[in-house]
């Protein structure tokens, strides 16, 4: 077996504990934790008999092993149970509904915040502790430290109300309709030939994405930096400059190239923070997404779609980790175990 | 001596110097704001003082709010909330996970890795959405919200002081001292801790600020502080509904806050990173 598969594999292994750990970091808030579902659910002022109803039909009423193992293997199915409001549709179909919204405003924000990472991590290093490098280390401190809904709801005050040019919440405009492929608004439009609805979903973007691309950028912005200056000074570049390479092939063809590694390995840290950032700029965008709903149910007490938005962040967390490591495999052939 | 040290030191690292005396003067005025707040708020921060949605004036300083409650005194008895709960909660993981991975370091064996495992799946969870859950299932309130904030941190501390106990329980006076026959307790606590907290100021600087902004986000998503008591995050969220509509001092204010303590910490551990780490660029 080559080493390159054996990684892979190993990796895959791994990731099994760590789904399963999270699974019962989950269970155990939602179960363990003071606060009794049930009661949270029907209130205080709800019969003896509505509580055995309740409690009976979560199953909350068998021992706490038998509950963990029905979560367990329910989830091994993908069954999430159903919602405990409106119709109690299965949880799973209500996430699909939401998670491309999710995914849409998260893929977006990563791009704004590789594009302004990478340009001014790259302007950094040209001239360390020059003015400019100053300044951009001082923008990476401030962005981080931005607060997600402050800074979104400056922005819906300077674009939406007074240069009235971008829309300040929701996904797209009601006048027009986008048929359904994927779910990503954007793919959508441009697989259905909808000028109109890439146009409005497009405009719909643009605001939450650069809420939260330029909150994420900072980190992209000092990584960027650092491994410039490391390749920078590395003896293959020196041999490239040497050999009379121009600057700007040096730059954008070597370096750049090899500075991306270390960016690459922090995509899957950054995962889990875009994910939390996302919650923040959706609620403040009013955008539909996983953060939306899971504040929703939340309020309504909704007790099972709360549990299953919960588990399919951490699954989802766990093969993004997964995912990002072995592209990290492929790419850098020093990566092995 | 030492001041000599300093002033070698301001002068190789200006900027950094700078930018970690910038960031320990925001901190040190919100915590005497903190400290200060029944004296220096001109109102009670829980009544309606005025009409409702009055602009900022020299009667009002950051106008009024949707109740006619300063939002001037709420900013100031605001601070302490934040403070009270971001400290509490840090601190908190601060001691519980340096002394997890302090021992789980030192010790090794199954104990050591499973916990790492924990540790390591529980980190590579969105904090915030960590804490949301676990302030949902709790419930709001002062005590339940710094639960939900100290949970998340715990694993940064564990696993920082595991690493570098890892690094320093190889070193030669560790093995003389365990050669001398030095009981654990005397090992772990006089020879490898002192040698670990010195990494302690940088990371818990920067787990504040990151404290700040996950506190700031429970409260504007209304998980946070119970209502009536005063806390930028809550009172920014209660702000938005009037903020596009022209009544921008209400949210803005406890915006501006939360973003400057975070700032402030920030700075200062980016700072101290760089004063106490020069070798690392």
């Amino acid at each position: 077996m080559t080493s390159l598969k054996a990684y892979v594999l190993t990796r895959l292994l791994l990731s099994i504990p760590m789904i399963f750990i999270l699974l019962t970091i989950v269970f155990v808030i939602l179960r363990l934790l003071p606060g009794d579902p049930v009661l949270a659910i029907v209130g205080m002022k709800a019969s003896e008999e509505q509580i055995e109803k309740l409690r009976k039909q979560l199953g909350l009423d068998k021992p706490l092993w038998m509950q963990y193992i029905d979560y367990v293997l329910s989830i091994l199915r993908l069954d999430f149970g159903r919602s405990m409001i409106w119709g109690r549709r299965p949880v799973i179909t209500e996430i699909m509904e939401h998670f491309p919204a999710t995914l849409e405003l998260s893929i977006s924000a990563f791009i704004v915040s590789v594009l302004i990472g990478v340009a001014t991590g790259l302007f950094s290093s040209l001239k360390p502790s020059s003015k400019l490098d100053i300044s951009l280390r001082i923008f990476s401190i401030v962005a981080y430290s931005l607060f997600i809904p402050m800074f979104g709801m400056i922005l819906q005050l300077i674009f939406g109300v007074y240069l009235r040019i971008l829309p300040v919440a929701g996904r797209k405009s009601p006048l027009v309709d986008i048929d359904t492929v994927t779910g990503l608004y954007v793919l959508d439009s441009i697989l259905t030939l909808n000028f109109e609805g890439l146009i409005t979903s497009i405009r719909y973007l643009i605001l939450p994405s650069i809420t939260l691309g330029i909150v994420l950028s900072g980190v992209y912005t000092r990584l960027v930096r650092s491994s410039m200056l490391d390749v920078l000074s590395t003896d293959f570049i020196r041999a490239l400059k040497a050999r009379g390479i121009p600057k700007n092939q040096l730059l954008f063809k070597h370096a750049l190239k090899n500075a991306f590694i270390p960016v690459l390995t922090m995509m899957g840290l950054q995962f889990s923070i875009l994910l939390a950032g996302a919650v923040l700029t959706e609620t403040t965008f009013s955008w539909p997404g996983m953060g939306t709903f899971l504040m929703e149910r939340i309020e309504y007490r909704d007790y099972t779609t709360v549990q299953g938005t919960i588990v399919f962040f951490a699954l989802l967390v766990s093969l993004v980790s997964l995912a990002v490591d072995i592209v990290y495999a492929l790419i850098d052939p020093r990566i092995r175990y | 001596m030492f001041a000599e040290h300093i002033v070698k030191l301001f002068k190789k690292r200006k900027t950094d110097f700078i930018l970690t005396v910038i960031g320990a003067g925001i901190v040190f005025s919100i915590i005497l704001m903190a400290i200060l707040a029944p004296f220096i708020a001109p109102y009670n921060p829980y009544v309606s003082v005025d009409d409702a949605l009055l602009p900022p004036s020299s009667k009002y300083l950051m106008g009024t709010d949707n109740l006619g409650r300063d939002v001037y005194s709420r900013i100031i008895h605001g601070s302490y909330t934040v403070m009270i709960v971001v400290l509490a909660s840090t601190l908190i993981s601060l001691v519980i996970g340096s002394l997890l991975g302090l021992v789980s370091g030192y010790f090794g064996g199954v104990v050591d890795r499973a916990l790492s495992l924990v540790m390591d799946s529980l980190y590579s969870f969105p904090g915030l959405i960590f804490a949301i859950a676990v302030a949902a299932m709790l419930g709001p309130g002062v005590i339940n919200t710094i639960v939900s904030i100290s949970i998340v941190y715990i694993p940064t501390y564990f696993r920082m002081v595991r690493g570098q106990t890892l690094s320093v329980k190889t070193s030669l006076y560790v093995e003389a001292a365990t050669a001398m026959g030095a009981s654990h307790k005397t090992i772990l606590f006089k020879y490898i801790f002192p040698n670990v907290s010195v990494i302690i100021p940088v990371v818990f600087s920067m787990n504040v600020a990151d404290a700040v902004l996950t506190e700031a986000g429970l409260s504007f998503l209304g998980l946070g502080v119970p209502a009536p008591i005063p806390d930028w995050g809550f009172d920014l969220k209660n702000g938005q509904r009037n903020f596009l509509a022209g009544y921008w001092w209400v949210s803005a204010f406890p915006g501006i806050m939360i973003i400057l303590l975070a700032l402030g910490f920030s700075l200062v551990g980016e700072g101290l990173n760089e004063l106490l780490n020069p070798e690392r660029r």
